[in-house]
């Protein structure tokens, strides 16, 4: 069967905006871009934990709320000086709907 | 003896498929073409044109009567098919005569999607599909109006062609830019902008609510927002639908279209489906190029050859005259991925590829497309573009030209854009005065006073002087706002004025941008100044904004965050306190402190409790407090007359006359004032941003003062004799602050680089200046004073909740 989970209506997440799923194991934020595509990473700042979800979302790259770290929404990777990388997870959309993996309650829940 | 052929659909894919087959194998087949819509094939897509008036029918249709005939193609136009006995192999049509065939092949189209909206029904609604519909298009003129809804491909060439005939036309799309699946938000502002140019309305964000209609016609559109468009005509063009219902019923399979493989056969090998109605590999098909590549397939196929169709990179192309644009591949933003964005304001050109890995895998060009093949060309072909990438931009006819002049917009404007806006000076009249000898900024501001008031426009004036002299004038290096433009805060403030610049896609285009949507640097400053500059036009950008003024909360270390409702003038009362404790205690928030400006923070709330502790906090009458803005905090008061005995005003009562009066308005950076009631100063009124003190015969007002990383006492802008000219001399110092200081300046910081006497000059000796800046800050106020809390409550409680909770679901 297919590992795709459907979470939510793309609609659901503003563009260039994020949202979190709640796991077991913390959150997963989802964001969206103005191309309206759609990634999944851990909400938590290898930094200092801050929730990356409510950073500013731009092209591909959010910046964390707290200290300013920018992320890319791809890989996960901090840019520039900072050094560190946030987990990712595999994400897309169809007809309108996003979809994230199972694994992302599997793997957690181990955690 | 040939097999028998019946084909149900006679457009562009099966007229090109029939053109394959025949040109192939003339006598394979016995050919019966049925066709819905009376007439034979014709070139649907140069409808438009026939709109417009620039061709006719009789030059866009590709079948005559007579090429069927003489090919031996029996038609039967205007019959449609009633059912089909896959079994028996034959065909019903709906007049009962029953066919048999050995291959069928669909070219059933698509149906336009009809928004059932109430009142769709109406007279006057129609899509834009087939020749009644642009016939019915053709007989409107300068005396009726239309409004088109979706701002896509085919809603923007019916409005044009509508447009061209001299037809009022409304176009309404529901996205925030036109064409946003092939263009990106800065294509599409040129797009729109050369739209409006020809007289089309244009409204991007727009939520279509009803049809209405009189007497069975209908007559206006309404939107959301309860405007009304009022229309002799409504034409949807949001989008089609595969035509499956007859598939379906035969029992093929059928997803969003009639499932065929890469040979263009269904789920019955006798048949097969080609063009808008078929899925092929989860996709559909709107678009000409692949339909052909399908028809040429399916012919191959019916002859028994092998052939495959594959998917390819496609093109799009708005046919509209003036709107030269061109979309092509994958142009998202990602990681791995780079932009290289060409822009000249001057001429309204917008290009952007999009590499990954050395390869360009999207483009968008708007305004000079006359490359745009050479792009596609290196799309489809993956070409390795590492050695041209420096001149790639330019096309195939400037590998090794030079690059792009950073000061291009500046040169771009025209003589009579406006520089310095203090002294109404353009770029004529410091051209002129380069003409006539002056050479640098000082001999600029001698002789023409361009930047000798404010000095927010020195960047542009040194940027006329630079490209009027060339090499001669060497350019001061002047920090730009981020790595996104080379632009400096007063720069584009300058820009977003002189030039009318009312969006965020406008100033990218106009400025330059070197990205194609900001950063988390420059996205808020855009934001506000756009915000100050056009408070009626720009809409607010949440997306734009720091969390805690995106969520009307100060985000705390842990993600959780801080509430303040505010307290006018610091003046509470047991019910609120009231109130506030029961918040307190039924959101379990974990510390409760008094701050500075006198009132009270709840600390360590959590985001999704956010909405509903408001809505507490708003039944007791309590509103934000704003402590999370760049905008207007507190206002600090002493009790003054009403209790104290060296009090010579009413202080509190003038912070709470102020505090209702300026709150919920946005400012650079925060906005602290206080009162005091007399010279004891006990709300420390002189190291806040604006500070009053009561003296028996008024009122003293001083500016810029700080209690921060920096501390600064205030100076005296002027000393006044009523509560009501003190209001007005602070509205007006506010408006001043926010229509020239850069982001994140406090008023001490702005006060530096004007000057008092600027400020003075402005807010206190010109009286009609002084009105004019009340005026303006009351207009941009009927919009922002309101409370954000109850709104977002009301509006956007959801968006602050998990989008899905999966922490009860089990692992698998």
């Amino acid at each position: 069967m297919s590992n795709w989970m459907d979470i939510a209506a793309l609609d659901d997440v503003p563009q260039r905006g994020s949202r979190v799923v709640k796991t077991h194991a913390g959150c997963v934020a989802v964001f969206r871009t103005a191309q309206d595509e759609v990634y999944a990473l851990n909400n938590s700042c290898p930094h200092k934990g801050g929730p990356l979800s409510e950073g500013i979302v731009h092209g591909a790259f959010v910046t964390c709320p707290l200290h300013n770290w920018v992320f890319s929404l791809e890989t996960g990777q901090a840019q520039g000086a900072d050094s560190g990388r946030v987990e990712t997870h595999p994400a897309k959309v169809e007809n309108g709907r996003i979809l994230l993996d199972r694994s992302i309650i599997a793997a957690r829940t181990v955690a | 003896m040939p097999q028998k052929l019946i084909i149900i659909g006679a457009g562009m894919a099966t007229g090109r498929a029939l053109e394959t087959l025949l040109e192939t194998a003339p006598d394979a087949y016995d050919v019966t073409l049925f066709n819905a819509e009376p007439r034979g094939n014709y070139n649907r897509i140069m409808l438009s044109p026939v709109l417009a008036g620039d061709k006719t029918y009789a030059e866009i249709e590709t079948h005559a009567a007579q090429w069927y005939a003489d090919n031996g193609v029996t038609c039967r136009f205007g019959e449609k098919i009633a059912s089909i006995d896959r079994g028996a192999k034959t065909v019903t049509a709906a007049n009962g005569d029953v066919l048999a065939y050995d291959k069928l092949m669909f070219g059933t189209g698509s149906n336009p999607f009809i928004i059932p909206l109430p009142g769709h029904d109406l007279e006057g609604v129609i899509a834009y599909r087939d020749l009644e519909d642009t016939e019915r298009m053709m007989g409107l003129g300068p005396d009726n109006k239309c409004v088109v809804i979706g701002g896509g491909l085919l809603g923007l060439e019916a409005a044009a062609g509508m447009a061209a005939r001299g037809v009022d036309v409304t176009v309404v799309h529901i996205m925030g830019h036109l064409m946003e699946r092939q263009l990106d938000e800065a294509a599409g502002y040129l797009l729109r902008r050369a739209l409006v140019d020809k007289g089309i309305t244009v409204k991007c964000s727009a939520n279509s609510k009803e049809i209405l209609g009189k007497d069975g016609h209908v007559r206006a559109l309404l939107l959301d927002d309860g405007t009304k468009l009022p229309c002799d005509l409504l034409v949807m063009a949001v989008g089609i639908r595969p035509n499956v219902t007859l598939a379906s019923e035969a029992g093929l399979a059928v997803g969003r279209g009639i499932h065929v493989d890469a040979q263009m056969v269904t789920s019955d090998a006798d048949i097969l489906a080609v063009g808008e109605c078929v899925e092929h590999d989860g996709a559909i098909f709107g678009l000409v190029a692949p339909l052909y590549d399908q028809a040429r397939v399916a012919a191959k196929t019916l002859l028994g050859e092998h052939a495959t169709f594959v998917q390819k990179e496609l093109s799009t192309k708005l046919k509209v005259t003036g709107c030269d644009l061109f979309s092509a591949g994958d142009f998202a933003d990602g990681d791995g991925r780079e932009d290289i964005v060409f822009r000249d304001p001057a001429r309204g050109v917008y290009r952007r590829l999009v590499i990954e890995s050395d390869v360009v895998i999207g483009a968008v060009m708007y305004g000079d497309t006359a490359d745009s093949n050479w792009f596609f060309g290196l799309i489809r072909e993956r070409t390795d573009i590492a050695e041209m990438r420096d001149t790639l931009i330019f096309g195939p006819a400037y590998q090794g030209g030079t690059p792009l002049d950073p000061l291009a917009a500046v040169a771009a404007l025209s003589r009579d854009a406006e520089i310095c806006g203090c002294n109404g000076i353009c770029k004529g009249q410091i051209e002129d005065a380069i003409a006539a000898g002056a050479g640098d900024l000082a001999a600029i501001k001698a002789t023409t006073k361009a930047s000798a008031s404010c000095g927010t426009c020195t960047g542009l004036v040194e940027q006329v002087l630079a490209v009027t002299l060339g090499d001669d004038f060497v350019l001061p290096a002047a920090a730009s706002i981020c790595a996104c433009t080379d632009m400096t805060h007063e720069d584009v403030r300058r820009m977003i004025k002189s030039q009318r610049l009312t969006s965020m896609p406008a100033v990218w285009q106009e400025c330059g941008w070197k990205t194609s949507c900001g950063c988390h640097v420059c996205r808020p400053a855009l934001n506000f100044y756009l915000l100050a500059d056009w408070p009626l036009v720009y809409q607010d950008d949440p997306q734009s904004r720091f969390i805690n003024e995106r969520k009307h909360a100060n985000i705390q270390k842990d993600g959780t965050f801080s509430v303040v409702p505010r307290m006018w003038g610091g003046i509470t009362t047991p019910d609120e306190l009231r109130a506030i404790a029961d918040a307190a205690d039924k959101y379990a928030v974990p510390t409760v402190k008094v701050t500075g400006g006198q009132r009270i923070d709840l600390l360590g709330v959590k985001g999704e409790d956010l909405p509903a502790i408001w809505a507490d906090l708003n039944a007791a009458g309590m509103v934000s407090g704003h402590a999370y803005s760049k905008g207007l905090r507190t206002v600090k008061t002493c009790v003054g007359t009403d209790h104290c005995r060296f009090g010579t005003q009413d202080s509190t009562g003038l912070g709470i006359k102020l505090e209702k009066t300026l709150w919920g308005s946005w400012t650079p950076h925060k906005l602290k004032l206080g009162v005091s009631g007399c010279p004891r100063n006990c709300a420390e009124a002189t190291c806040k941003d604006i500070g009053i003190v009561c003296v028996d015969s008024g009122y003293q007002i001083s500016i810029g003062g700080a209690a921060g990383m920096d501390v600064r006492e205030t100076e005296l802008l002027v000393q006044v004799a009523t509560e009501e000219e003190t209001i007005d001399v602070i509205k007006a110092i506010t408006q001043a602050y926010r229509e020239n200081a850069r982001y994140l300046d406090r008023i001490y910081k702005w006060m530096a680089k004007v000057g008092m006497e600027w400020i003075k000059e402005r807010v206190v000796d010109d009286l009609t200046e002084r009105a004019a800046l009340v005026e303006r800050f009351e207009l941009s106020q009927s919009i922002y004073r309101r409370d954000p809390w109850a709104d977002h409550v009301q509006k956007r409680a959801e968006s602050y909740q998990p989008l899905a909770s999966l922490a009860l679901e089990a692992a698998e």
